[in-house]
């Protein structure tokens, strides 16, 4: 009897444990049934992708794309991303599937990503969408193009209030920029992006944050976003203050007259790590923490 | 085994070689290996393992024959044993002639369909071409060994400073060309195995009605006049065949070095034949192995891979250290 009973009873909780799965799931499909409108985005190449519902599934071939993915929110949807994508900390427990230059075509599809987001020069994106996968190809290199890619992705993503997401960057450069003292004359900077002497010019994206901030940029915009300049054009522009990164800083007093610089000898040198470093080059959602460092930058060593 | 049926027996191994090796890179890759068979049953795995790795398999096997074709042909027709696609000066022309087609297409970088892939071959083929007929105009001739691969070696200088100084000026075109640069067949899909077929089988029935031709030119220059040969047109149509199965190779595959040189020098260790063999059997030797670092290449590090380019250096050059040991000690002995 009691034996009979418990059966009962288990039964009655096995059923009760059934319906309420059933409630669930209708009420994920629900959920699901309101999410799945299509969605549709023009990329860098003009190319319109257009899917069924927003991507549940992401692989990111970018760090910039994949820093913007996270700050829309939509972190927990990439399943993949390349080697060199690094923030935030999350994305770090990702599968890597190469770089832009050797992206694993395999790893990639056995990830059975809705979406793929690669930079525009990034190879094997013809190679992906061969084998049926929608490939998305952005490459910001400008505010102005950081920005679009952020509410077009916002609109892909169906991420809510990328505008405002947006917003917060614009105003947290503005703050930035406010904190800064006004300088008569305003102070002349040259920021090397990268090993190499490659300087940051001022059509490149930090040569735009050095404008937010007042500053003058000792390369001149002809050369291009990232020129390589003679040391000695360098020596002659004679900056006030100089950005560079940690590891190539401790030869800068060996560069050919470099050690007589006005900006070298009194210390007006600015030096970033390596994460310092992806935060000023990735035209991305940190920008704000960028112009935040390059500020700080100016406020401890720029004074003349 | 008699010597005459040596040949016989390296092309059975090869293929034998050929088709174990591609079994083989069905099953091998990101996810370890896997059982062939077992792929059929998931739609994924089965597209990764038919449409991912079968043709960078069969990519791998075709560039490595081109390349072993090019260098028989190569080392016959110039009647050196160190002439190579890559110290003529035809694999630097070919990759110049990728940089220009790239940069001619707006820096578009590697997002290619398959007409611009056919463009790209083109583009490889007249630069290797140019760089021949640039190392030969230098020579002046084949006569001369020495001057033969000194030309062969400027020429690659002054054409690999061209193609930096191409690449520099766009920095969309220096990314896709540095990844050029590393020889790999990580990107190859169906098309790719279709133009380079194509490409070998024509340069390969080339190299093969002309077998005589190379037979004759390696008694002498003089010898293969006297019996009649038409040397002016065959040169022409040999080095044609080279340039073409160069630029095929560097076109969908990059820079991939010394399977050209070693291929040949295998098969003449193995099994000495006629040029008709040894060019069919450098083709079958190249592609063994060029298949086989490539599985290596996806195994070593696996889930990450190496660039084959890279690994075919290391073992390359290895190799031809040991050949220039082992003759210096033949040589120190006589």
């Amino acid at each position: 009897m009691t034996a009979g009973w418990r059966v009962g009873a288990s039964l009655a909780a096995r059923l009760i444990s059934l319906a309420g799965a059933l409630l669930v799931s209708a009420l994920l499909a629900t959920a699901q049934a309101a999410q799945a409108a299509p969605v549709a985005i023009t990329d860098d190449r003009g190319v319109t992708v257009r899917l069924p519902a927003p991507p549940q599934r992401i692989v990111s071939l970018l760090p910039s794309l994949t820093e913007t993915v996270c700050a829309l929110g939509r972190c927990d949807r990439l399943v993949g991303v390349d080697r060199y994508s690094n923030h935030p900390a999350s994305v770090r427990g990702l599968p890597t599937v190469g770089g832009g230059l050797d992206p694993q075509i395999e790893t990639i599809v056995a990830l059975r990503p809705d979406v793929v987001l690669a930079a525009v020069s990034a190879r094997g994106i013809e190679r992906l969408e061969s084998l049926g996968l929608r490939v998305v190809a952005l490459e910001p290199r400008t505010t102005a193009q950081a920005r679009a890619a952020l509410l077009a992705l916002g609109g892909l993503l169906d991420a809510p209030r990328a505008d405002r997401v947006w917003q917060a960057v614009e105003d947290g450069v503005a703050a930035a920029a406010a904190a800064q003292p006004s300088r008569v004359p305003p102070l002349r900077v040259y920021v090397e992006a990268s090993a190499g002497g490659f300087a940051a010019g001022p059509s490149s994206f930090m040569g735009e944050l050095m404008a937010r901030l007042g500053w003058v940029n000792v390369v001149d915009a002809a050369l291009g976003p990232f020129p390589r300049l003679n040391p000695e054009a360098v020596v002659r522009a004679d900056p006030d203050l100089i950005l560079i990164a940690e590891r190539d800083a401790a030869g800068l007093a060996q560069r050919p007259g470099w050690a007589g610089m006005r900006a070298v000898r009194e210390g007006h040198v600015c030096t970033f790590t390596p994460a310092q470093g992806d935060i000023l080059v990735r035209p991305g959602p940190r920008m704000a923490e960028a112009a935040a460092l390059m500020a700080r930058c100016a406020a401890v060593r720029g004074t003349r | 085994m008699s010597a005459g049926s040596r040949p016989v027996v390296l092309a059975v191994a090869l293929v034998a070689l050929a088709v174990v090796g591609g079994w083989l890179g069905v099953g091998v890759g990101s996810t370890g290996w896997a059982w062939p068979g077992a792929a059929a049953a998931d739609a994924v795995a089965a597209q990764i393992a038919w449409d991912i790795r079968l043709p960078r398999t069969a990519v791998a096997w075709l560039a490595g024959a081109l390349l072993g074709l090019a260098g028989a042909v190569a080392q016959g027709l110039f009647r050196n044993p160190l002439a190579d696609p890559f110290l003529l000066g035809s694999a630097s022309g070919a990759a110049l002639g990728v940089a220009l087609a790239l940069v001619g297409a707006g820096g578009a970088s590697m997002a290619l369909d398959g007409w611009s892939r056919l463009g790209l071959t083109g583009a490889a083929f007249a630069g290797a071409l140019a760089g021949v007929g640039l190392t030969l105009a230098l020579a002046r001739g084949v006569q001369h060994t020495l001057r033969l691969l000194l030309a062969g070696v400027i020429v690659g200088v002054v054409l690999g400073a061209a193609r930096e100084l191409v690449t520099l000026a766009d920095p969309a075109v220096l990314q896709a060309m540095q990844g050029f640069m590393l020889g790999s067949t990580a990107l190859s899909g169906w098309p790719a195995v279709v133009v380079m077929a194509a490409a070998l089988g024509l340069s390969g029935l080339t190299a093969l009605g002309l077998g005589r031709v190379l037979d004759g030119l390696a008694l002498g220059e003089a010898t293969a006049r006297s019996l009649g040969l038409p040397l002016g047109a065959a040169r022409l149509a040999l080095v044609g065949a080279l340039a073409l199965a160069t630029g095929a190779a560097v076109a969908q595959t990059g820079l991939i070095a010394f399977v050209g040189l070693a291929a040949p020098h295998l098969v003449r260790a193995i099994a000495p034949a006629r040029h008709a063999s040894l060019v069919l059997l450098s083709a079958l030797m190249g592609g063994a192995l060029l298949l086989a670092a490539d599985l290596a290449a996806r195994a070593l590090i696996a889930p990450q891979e190496l660039p084959v380019g890279v690994l075919t250096a290391l073992l390359g050059g290895g190799y031809l250290l040991w050949l220039m040991h082992r003759r210096g000690v033949l040589g120190g002995g006589s």
